[in-house]
């Protein structure tokens, strides 16, 4: 029953969704060059659905390699600005600074720069843009450690690497996950702000590129409904992973 | 597990704390907090340390386990020197610090994963479980710590502390945030572990009652700047039960503490 239940609420309102959507159109009697219905979709789908398994495959690499990017490099600038008030103090503006930047006008900078790299410069940007929130999350995991936590293994001459691996990386995992659910979805908004924006040919921005031009709604919607299956499945996956690592951080319900 | 014996055995005092003056530095300038302190702890002796709040007494615990150097006047264990911390000593907060991603058994084997770590895991977890086992959390050691009321968690971080046999135990407030009938089932847990496995050990506390039933000595510190205002020898009988406080003894013992504290605070026109 819970499982049924669990199941069917979402059905429901996704079903509820559409159904609404379909009716906004019917009731303003919108041709299919003007807004497309959900009922178009699906011919869509079936029309072009090799370009969606293929253009779907190529933003999904781009997209978790630059989350693996991230990851990284974000995992790394959060430890240095954890364990060091000078790096704190000197790299936070910065950050923030570069997150403020609309990652936008950021793509003409680096298409011009990387001319040609269209796969560089597509994980790039998904890098670019999602790094700040672990960088950030990790820092501040770090940094508010309470101190008895370190001192039950300072006190019995542990070395810093050791108080960190058995104690800072556990207890920061919850917040770094947090912080992965955000950037998984950037990553998927920098991996088609370059595909839409700077013309290639490659990804589902650009199907979605195409369709515009062509003046096929059905196929534009289509994109966005694959774009956001993707990024459920992308979102699912980091939820997965935490159950995994984080699942400790999960208290019990009563 | 293994002992470091000192080399020179001359000094009968386990911990000896002579002069120690430290200051905290902040922003509105030095903040003493120790002014020429001596405490003297023989080997196998429970010292319990008295005092107004802030007068500086978790300065002290840190300093004993070797996490800061006083501005003046030296710490020793052992006829050792203390600079640094040091394998034998084991702590316990009024937080019980316990690791939420391991299980009650892990988080008590933590120390030994530091200090012993060739130590088999069989032995690790055999001399967890004994511990355990004698404080009554039999049967919880694959349990996480929010699975734990807070009494059950106290009891696990105080196996933790000792599980690694350290020398010296040093305990700031460790019971300080249990209601007071838990309280005193773990101020009885500490004497039925004290009785198997002896060990030295310095606790903070708030609770006057709590250093009479827990102590040999207890050591009144005066308010801030904290120096050793007054040492009260516990002569009760080592095999002392909650009724041992409601002796006359006990009782005389407790008032005496508590004029002390009133003159720590500064409330005694004797003083000021």
């Amino acid at each position: 029953m819970e499982t049924l239940q669990k199941i069917a609420v979402p059905v429901l309102a996704i079903l509820a969704f559409l159904g609404f959507w379909e009716f906004i159109v019917w009731i303003n009697g919108w041709p299919n060059f003007k807004m497309a219905s959900p009922s178009d979709l699906p011919p869509a789908f079936a029309r072009y659905s090799h370009l969606f398994i293929e253009m779907g495959w190529q933003t999904l690499w781009r997209t978790v390699a630059g989350l693996a990017l991230a990851v990284l490099f974000g995992t790394l600038l959060g430890m240095a600005m954890g364990f060091s008030r000078i790096a704190r103090d000197a790299l936070y503006p910065l950050l923030v600074g570069f997150n403020a930047i609309p990652k936008a006008t950021l793509v003409p900078v680096i298409a011009l720069l990387f001319i040609g790299q269209h796969d560089f410069n597509t994980v790039l940007m998904a890098f670019l843009i999602s790094f700040f929130p672990i960088a950030v999350s990790v820092g501040i995991g770090l940094s508010t450690l309470e101190p008895e936590y370190r001192d039950i293994l300072r006190s019995l001459g542990a070395s810093r690497i050791t108080i960190f691996r058995k104690i800072a990386l556990p207890k920061t995992l919850p917040e770094f996950f947090g912080a992965l659910k955000v950037s998984v979805t950037l990553a998927f908004i920098g991996t088609n702000l370059v595909e839409i924006v700077s013309p290639h040919g490659r990804g589902l921005g650009a199907l979605f590129k195409s369709g515009e031009t062509n003046g096929d709604y059905p196929l534009m919607f289509a994109v966005l409904i694959a774009l956001a299956v993707l990024g459920i499945v992308l979102y699912y996956a980091v939820v997965a992973l935490e159950r995994i690592f984080a699942g400790w951080a999960e208290r019990p319900q009563n | 597990m293994s002992r470091v014996l000192g080399l020179c055995h001359h000094m009968s005092n386990l911990i000896e704390i002579k002069g120690v003056t430290h200051a905290y530095r902040t922003k509105a300038g030095p903040l003493p907090v120790l002014d020429n302190l001596n405490v003297s702890v023989p080997e196998g002796e429970f010292c319990a340390v008295v005092g107004p709040s802030g007068c500086g007494k978790s300065t002290l615990t840190r300093l004993v386990a070797g996490l800061m150097k006083p501005d003046q006047g030296e710490v020793w264990l052992h006829g050792e020197r203390v600079t640094s911390p040091r394998k034998t000593v084991g702590m316990a907060f009024q937080n019980p610090v316990l690791l939420e991603w391991r299980t009650i058994l892990d988080n008590v084997i933590l120390p030994l994963e530091i200090v012993a770590p060739r130590m088999p895991q069989r032995d690790r977890e055999a001399r967890a479980m004994h511990l355990l086992e004698m404080v009554g959390l039999k049967g919880f050691e694959r349990k996480r710590p929010s699975e734990l009321s807070g009494g059950m968690r106290q009891r696990a971080s105080l196996c933790r502390s000792i599980v690694h046999k350290p020398d010296v135990l040093i305990m700031d407030e460790p019971f300080g945030a249990l209601d007071a009938f838990t309280r005193e089932d773990l101020w009885q847990t500490m004497r039925d572990l004290r009785a198997a496995e002896p060990f030295t050990c310095v606790l903070i506390t708030h609770d006057l009652r709590e250093s009479v039933f827990l102590g040999d000595q207890v050591i009144v510190l005066s308010g801030r700047p904290a120096r050793t205002q007054h040492v009260l020898r516990v002569d009760l009988p080592a095999d002392r039960t909650i009724d041992s406080l409601y002796t006359p003894e006990a009782a005389e013992m407790l008032h005496l503490l508590r004029d002390q504290i009133r003159i720590a605070q500064g409330r005694d026109g004797d003083i000021h």
